[in-house]
């Protein structure tokens, strides 16, 4: 065997470049420590839950990543370079999608508007430029196309109030913006949280549809068969840190638990 | 109804539920029916209600409360209040009127600073909402109490006359002719504000960031929307509407007087209620707010013509605001 053939074994997945990393992130709220020591790495191709106890800081990790918060000192790089976020547009403007648990909807608007909110698409020409007129007829067009690619086509009236929606169609919606808008990574805060069983397995399709197009997906759960079932890899947080990377062949769910709590010492990590 | 992923889409079947979901869908049918049911009791209690002369003075009425609504309908739209639109609408024709006759100026220039004065006045509220994160209600309650001190400060408590002041400023009061209806050029001007802000607010990336805000701050945040942006460009596009009132409004009475509109406020927000448009912010339409002013308007000219006591058209419109309310409460309840 080969050195460069064991190293492929042993580490499957590090002779990749990552294509969101994070490096030693710290925010401190006062005497309040939220993030001792960020670590954080994403591949292509892959789903990676972000697994922790309340208080574990994997929301502010992830919206450390996301822009949404501006870490003390640490770094993030997106396919190998260095980026800072001020806020969420600058993160959204380098490829990183987010669906936060509050979904980000204006449940007001329809569906159409949502999908391009913040990013209006105006008309061509003087309709465009001076009287500021909105594309609606393309940008409903295109929502159509991304609700469809997904699979999400039973919404037979892009014109619908997404108040009007169920919790998984709304959940849909926030999702098929993220996939649309996102070139590199998208993030999702507990997608599956306030979903019923049939609903919540439906959204779990649907992220498999957004890694299997091609984008890594970040999946932040509480929900331990949803991250077993959808994710390739693990990982988890604890008091501020990652404590491990496990994967759902490696470990099982009560090991994940254990770990998580601090109720067992991780196994050297394997990813 | 299932497909690839098959998200059910939950039907309703009651037939309350249906009115529930057209008014949900269509929230100007409320407050249209509300109007053409008035009318049409108006029309049978008192023959002179569809005369002419009758419905120019009802537009006529109602032009200068329609105007201020439509800046309260941008405000109420990002879930806000102004309680300043009768004093900075007030302050401004003072202002006005003031600089026209004390100062000599041109009647243009008066007028224009006018606009900037009442745009300004707006602002100030925009930026102690958005900078002090105030809620509108303080913030325009004691801008309310400023601007009128301001108000008896300069005006000296003093009216100006109309025939005082140079033509221009009384132009919104005049009228002209169309198939019998005396229309004033004030109607005319509201109505054109009404054009801009049905296009602007349905039609324009600023109009869908504006509901946006309104209906969840924070969803809009994160979706990317600078929302104190949006925020402070209502509250001054709101003071400019008022001072475009200002203007409306010494056509309307022919002077500048400084003890008017303590009602404006009031009136202002019921012809918005009235309209469907929502004071939990982010759903309603201009169209029902000028719905709304007119429902008002009709109301307190038919209850007159009707022989109803004037103390008790109040009463009318406090009721028809109630139920607006209690109307838009269940509308919002609409699930599918």
């Amino acid at each position: 065997m080969t050195a460069e053939s064991l190293e492929k074994e042993d580490r499957p997945t590090a002779v990749r470049e990552p294509v969101l990393q994070a490096k030693g992130l710290v925010k401190r709220y006062g005497p309040v420590t939220a993030i001792a020591s960020g670590d954080l790495e994403l591949y292509p191709g892959e789903i990676l839950a972000v697994i922790g106890d309340n208080g574990a800081g994997k929301t502010s990790l992830i919206k450390a990543l996301c822009g949404a918060l501006i870490p003390d000192s640490g770094q993030i790089l997106l396919d190998g370079r260095e980026v800072r976020f001020r806020n969420p547009m600058d993160a959204r403007r380098a490829g990183i999608e987010t669906v936060y648990q509050s979904l980000a909807v204006a449940p007001g608007l329809d569906i159409a508007d949502n999908l391009f909110l913040g990013r209006e698409e105006r008309k061509p020409g003087i309709l465009g430029s001076v009287f500021r007129m909105l594309d609606r007829k393309h940008m409903r067009e295109e929502a159509k196309r991304h609700m469809s690619e997904l699979g999400i086509a039973t919404l037979q009236n892009i014109g619908q109030a997404v108040e009007s929606l169920s919790g998984g169609q709304r959940q849909g919606v926030a999702v098929a913006r993220s996939a649309a808008f996102g070139s590199k990574v998208v993030i999702l805060d507990e997608p599956t949280a306030a979903l019923g069983v049939k609903e919540g397995n439906r959204v779990l399709q649907l992220i498999r549809d957004v890694r299997d197009r091609g984008l890594p997906v970040i999946l932040i759960s509480h929900n331990m068969p949803h991250v077993f079932e959808v994710a390739d890899r693990i990982h988890i947080q604890r008091l501020g840190r990652r404590v491990a990377v496990i994967t759902p062949e490696s470990h099982s769910m009560s090991e994940a638990v254990a770990i998580m709590t601090g109720a067992a010492e991780p196994s050297p990590p394997v990813a | 109804m299932s497909t690839a992923t098959g998200f059910e889409q939950r039907r309703s079947t009651s037939p309350v539920e249906r009115v529930q979901h057209v008014l949900h869908a269509n929230p100007i049918l409320g407050p249209l029916a509300v109007l053409v049911l008035a009318i049409l009791v108006f029309a049978v209690v008192s023959g002179r209600f569809l005369s002419a002369a009758n419905l120019g003075l009802v537009l006529a009425q109602v032009t200068v409360i329609a105007t201020l609504a439509l800046g309260q309908t941008l405000v109420i739209l990002t879930a806000g209040i102004d309680l300043s639109v009768g004093a900075i609408a007030v302050f401004s024709s003072i202002l006005m009127a003031n600089m026209a006759t004390k100062l000599g100026l041109p009647g243009v220039v008066s007028l224009l600073v006018g606009f900037v004065l009442g745009t300004a006045m707006g602002a100030l509220n925009g930026l102690l909402v958005t900078r002090l994160k105030l809620p509108p209600f303080i913030v325009t309650l004691g801008t309310l109490s400023i601007f009128f001190s301001l108000n008896s400060v300069i005006s000296r408590s003093e009216t100006v006359r109309g025939a005082d002041m140079p033509a221009i400023m009384t132009w919104t009061g005049e009228t002209f002719s169309l198939g019998g209806f005396r229309i004033t050029y004030g109607s005319i001007l509201m109505l054109l504000l009404f054009a801009f802000f049905f296009y602007a607010l349905g039609h324009t990336a600023w109009g869908k960031h504006v509901y946006a805000t309104g209906d969840d701050i924070e969803a809009a945040r994160l979706a990317g929307i600078r929302t104190d942006r949006v925020l402070l460009s209502v509250y001054t596009v709101a003071g400019l509407i008022y001072a475009v009132g200002a203007w409306i409004l010494i056509g309307r009475l022919a002077s500048a007087s400084p003890n008017v509109g303590v009602e404006y406020n009031l009136d202002s927000i019921t012809a918005v209620v009235l309209g469907g448009t929502s004071l939990f912010g982010g759903r309603g339409l201009v169209l029902g707010t000028l719905v709304g002013a007119l429902i008002v308007g009709v109301f307190r000219n038919g209850l007159q013509l009707g022989g109803v006591d004037v103390v008790w058209q109040g009463f009318a419109i406090g009721l028809l605001v109630l139920v607006a309310v209690a109307i838009d409460q269940w509308i919002r309840k609409v699930r599918a």
